[in-house]
């Protein structure tokens, strides 16, 4: 039988690390423009735009490692509750999900809206969605509602991650470092 | 890193014992109880994650000027929110076209829209309130917005108006005037002291009312003249960067109604006249560019000397309307801010407020019903 895995593999702990950061910065960046009719809004927008096209092509890359490594994730510590286990691995993949969902519907809203996507200052993106008003209000609210979903599950996990660090003092967190 | 002796992985535990599950439960609680030091310090950063989101989405500063707050004004001054429709400029028709430029223009921006042949532009006419059923006669304020697509090439939008300038410069003294223009729920009407009290205050509102004043209103939409409101920066092929605005000025004769003559139209004439109009043939405005000296104010709420040097970059041709229907321009977000490049963004400050309020506006009305407009169900020429 071969040994679990004591940490994450290295570019499992490298994607974590950049998309907690670009992800993070996406919540802030996406509650910040809406808020606001200031300057910072033009200059926010497709900062928004082109980090979550990075998003997409990271959390792509970042499944195709967990699928192809199953004996990466290490086993959550064996005498961890079965309901934070199963919070956790929950939370995991509704994490990987939102990720993955949240800039595709972005996407797909601004092409149902009829909009340039412009990403880098340059690059445009193609339509991926037929123009259409009613189309773009769902996704539109979907973009807002899955937002707030990913920032408690980010929160959640947050607050989980620490206290494993700090309190089981186990080596969940060290299992990412 | 101390780690606790229970830490260990050990695959061969069963914590799904019912019994142990319970055992354990309890002792996650127990475990933060044990710890107060370490769980007040997690409960802290939690906390202040959260806060931090909700300074950043403005959840803490209830005066931050908002697109919501912005649009909300709007529907209060069209007596509520007209459910489908623009939040502002409501009343409108759309319109389909194309544009040609001039050689001289690709001379001061590299944009696409300026190089090669004829274009095609879809667009929109429009009265500024927010009441998509407001009588004609009372409306003093028109816009034209445009969409010119070239195929396979960057667009281009806009949404310019027949005022000059603007009663403010930036977002916020374009707020207080909403408010301050707002009518009273009991008389109907804005309450003139606060007007005044904004006016007092505000000398660019002051002087936009005298030019309003000064300027007689265009008998229809063909013979109007439309101005970019805002400035843009135009970047010429040898990097020269250069602060414009421009303005869609009438081939058609200029011609003015008195107000009798207005009051005794029908409630829709402009959008009838306008579309008599199209039946008759093609209508053609020019796009020309306005040039700032060193020192002119970018300021919406101020206009330039009028000897500033002008640019005839090109001519619009307007050849069909029809009223607003799924497809047409009814769904465009005439959101000045989408430009192609060689046509940027200037530093006023209203760019930046009118392309977030255009979206919130958009958002609003994008899932709501679509009730028919007062212009509806017509068209002439060839949209």
């Amino acid at each position: 039988m071969m040994q679990p895995a004591e940490r994450f593999n290295l570019p499992a702990r490298f994607l974590h690390w950049v998309m907690a950061a670009l992800v993070f910065a996406m919540l802030l960046m996406g509650i910040g423009m809406v808020s606001t009719v200031s300057p910072r809004y033009h200059l926010i927008l497709p900062i928004h735009r082109s980090i979550g096209t990075i998003v997409i092509v990271l959390v792509s890359v970042r499944l195709i490692n967990r699928i192809m490594n199953p004996r990466t994730p290490p086993p959550l510590p064996s005498d961890l509750p079965n309901w934070q286990k199963m919070l956790a691995q929950w939370s995991h993949w509704l994490l990987y999900t939102l990720m993955f969902l949240l800039p595709v519907i972005g996407w797909s809203m601004l092409s149902a809206a009829d909009e340039p996507i412009v990403i880098f200052g340059s690059v445009h993106l193609p339509s991926i969605v037929p123009p259409n008003a009613r189309v773009f209000a769902l996704l539109r609210l979907a973009h807002t509602a899955f937002a707030f979903v990913l920032f408690a599950t980010f929160i959640t996990h947050l607050g989980a991650a620490l206290f494993h660090a700090l309190i089981r003092r186990d080596n969940v967190l060290e299992s990412m470092l | 890193m101390p780690r606790a002796d229970n830490s260990r992985s050990n695959l061969d535990a069963h914590p799904t014992q019912l019994g142990g599950v319970r055992a354990q439960s309890q002792n996650t609680w127990g475990l933060l109880l044990r710890n107060p030091i370490q769980a007040i310090a997690i409960g802290i950063v939690l906390v202040s994650v959260i806060g931090l989101f909700a300074y950043v989405g403005g959840y803490l500063s209830p005066h931050r000027l908002s697109p919501k707050r912005m649009v909300d004004a709007f529907e209060e001054i069209g007596g509520g929110a007209h459910q489908g429709f623009r939040r502002a400029h409501a009343k409108g028709i759309c319109i389909a076209g194309s544009f040609q430029a001039t050689a001289v223009a690709r001379s001061l921006s590299t944009a696409t829209i300026f190089v090669g042949s004829s274009l095609p532009v879809i667009g929109r006419f429009a009265e500024s309130a927010p009441d998509p059923y407001a009588s004609d006669s009372t409306q003093s304020v028109r816009s034209m917005a445009l969409l010119l697509r070239p195929r396979g090439a960057p667009e281009w939008r806009m949404a310019i108006n027949d005022t000059s300038g603007l009663q403010g410069s930036t977002p916020q003294e374009f707020y207080e005037n909403l408010r301050a223009s707002t009518p009273d729920r009991q008389t109907g009407k804005p309450d003139p002291k606060k007007i005044a009290v904004y006016l007092e205050t505000h000398p660019e509102a002051v002087a936009f009312a005298a030019r309003m004043k000064a300027k007689p209103l265009a008998s229809g939409f063909a013979n109007d003249s439309y101005n970019s409101i805002d400035g843009f920066i135009f970047v010429a092929p040898d990097g020269r960067r250069r602060l414009v605005r421009w303005s869609m000025q009438a081939e058609d004769p200029f011609a003015t109604l008195t107000l009798e003559e207005r009051k005794s139209r029908s409630s829709n004439y402009l959008f009838d006249d306008f579309l008599a109009r199209v039946a008759r043939g093609v209508i053609k405005w020019r796009l020309i560019a306005t040039l700032a000296m060193p020192g002119d104010p970018n300021r919406a709420g101020q206009v330039w000397p009028s000897d500033r040097q002008q640019v005839d970059m090109g001519e619009l041709t307007i050849t069909g309307a029809e009223s607003e229907a799924p497809g047409n321009c009814r769904d465009v977000i005439f959101d000045p801010l989408i430009l192609p490049p060689g046509i940027e963004p200037s530093d006023d400050p209203i760019l930046s407020a009118r392309s977030a309020v255009y979206s919130e506006s958009f958002r609003r009305r994008s899932g709501e019903r679509h009730p028919l407009s007062a212009v509806a169900n017509r068209s002439a020429g060839s949209p």
